[in-house]
């Protein structure tokens, strides 16, 4: 059983490092850099509005 | 001692950015592009990576994209290697949790039906972190960063705290979404001293994936079934109420290695593995 968990890990992680190189190819880094630069209000909970 | 040393620097390291704090701003170099694997809010003025619960709300929810295989692919990455290491080894907010647990109060454990809780965190994932963002969207065609608008109180305290501080003109624009967020805060806080870790337990949806990801990742805690005696201190050890000797892959553990200081004979392990110990396995079986 550890075995064949182990080995569903590693297909997950190779899976995941595709995933990621897959994911900076089509430019999602940008998007994660241009949200992370600015102060999000509504996720620090400033604003009016629920 | 050690994990709370490496907990402090993971911390530190992740918020570094001292003039924030100072000036009320938010680092904006190059490494914002890349997710820490903990909760650490990326409007923390410290903050120099970004929290991959934003991260992933902000992907699904622009015009853009409708996936992020950035974001998903780093978190399946981490948790595939580590599983929740990463919860009880480097989250900052676990560690501040645990802090606040250390507080001399009466504590309590979740017992019976009341542990049932733990599941709430994996709707709150499938919900405020993919469902709202993806499919309630504004005129823009932008979804809504749910869990960090309604739920995160890693967002009030690491990032409105601080940012109110240096700057209090803030408190001008805090209205009811504000209360909201504080009063989860708060509560978050106050059960903080008798619970240990409630939000890892109830309501991280990072903690539901690493959780998930506990049953296949390459460090696994074992034990060995030749050696264990199921005198179960492990499990009165355990802060979690983890029973690690019947279910060492269980979501709810954090890695923190505790049982294995009280294991009598040493039946548990924990490392990184690539390959199956014929001697070890993971469940315990009965030989009587």
């Amino acid at each position: 059983m550890v075995g064949k968990r182990k080995t569903i890990g590693i297909i997950i992680i190779a899976i995941a490092a595709g995933m990621v190189g897959y994911g900076i190819f089509r430019d999602e880094i940008t998007d994660v850099f241009n949200k992370a630069i600015r102060i999000c209000l509504e996720c620090i909970g400033i604003g009016w509005i629920l | 001692m050690r994990r709370k040393i490496i907990q402090a620097v993971s911390a530190i390291v992740s918020n570094s950015y001292i003039p924030g704090f100072l000036k009320g701003t938010i680092y904006q170099g190059k490494l914002k592009s890349i997710c820490v694997p903990g909760l650490n809010c990326y409007s923390c003025p410290g903050a120099i990576g970004s929290c991959p619960i934003g991260s992933l709300q902000a992907v699904l929810g622009s015009w853009k994209y409708r996936f992020s295989y950035y974001v998903l692919g780093l978190i399946l990455l981490f948790g595939g290697f580590l599983g929740r290491w990463i919860c009880g080894w480097i989250c900052p907010f676990g560690l501040f949790q645990e802090l606040l647990y250390k507080i001399p109060v009466k504590k309590i454990k979740l017992k019976g039906n009341w542990r049932k809780l733990s599941w709430v965190k994996y709707p709150v994932l499938l919900m405020f972190v993919i469902i709202l963002p993806l499919f309630v969207v504004n005129i823009a065609g932008l979804g809504s960063p749910a869990f960090c608008k309604y739920i995160c109180p890693a967002g009030t305290l690491e990032g409105a705290l601080p940012l109110m501080i240096a700057d209090p003109g803030l408190l001008d624009n805090a209205g009811a979404l504000f209360v909201l967020k504080a009063s989860i805060a708060i509560a978050v806080v106050a059960v903080s001293m008798v619970l240990f870790r409630p939000f890892c337990r109830i309501l991280c949806p990072l903690g539901a994936i690493y959780g998930w990801m506990n049953k296949v990742s390459l460090y696994q805690m074992e034990v060995d079934t030749g050696k264990c005696i199921e005198c179960g201190r492990c499990t009165l050890q355990c802060k979690l109420d983890v029973e690690i000797y019947k279910n060492p892959a269980s979501a709810e553990c954090i890695r923190c290695g505790e049982c294995k200081t009280v294991c009598p004979t040493g039946a548990i392990s924990s490392e990184i593995r690539f390959r199956k110990k014929e001697e070890v396995h993971g469940r315990i079986e009965r030989t009587n």
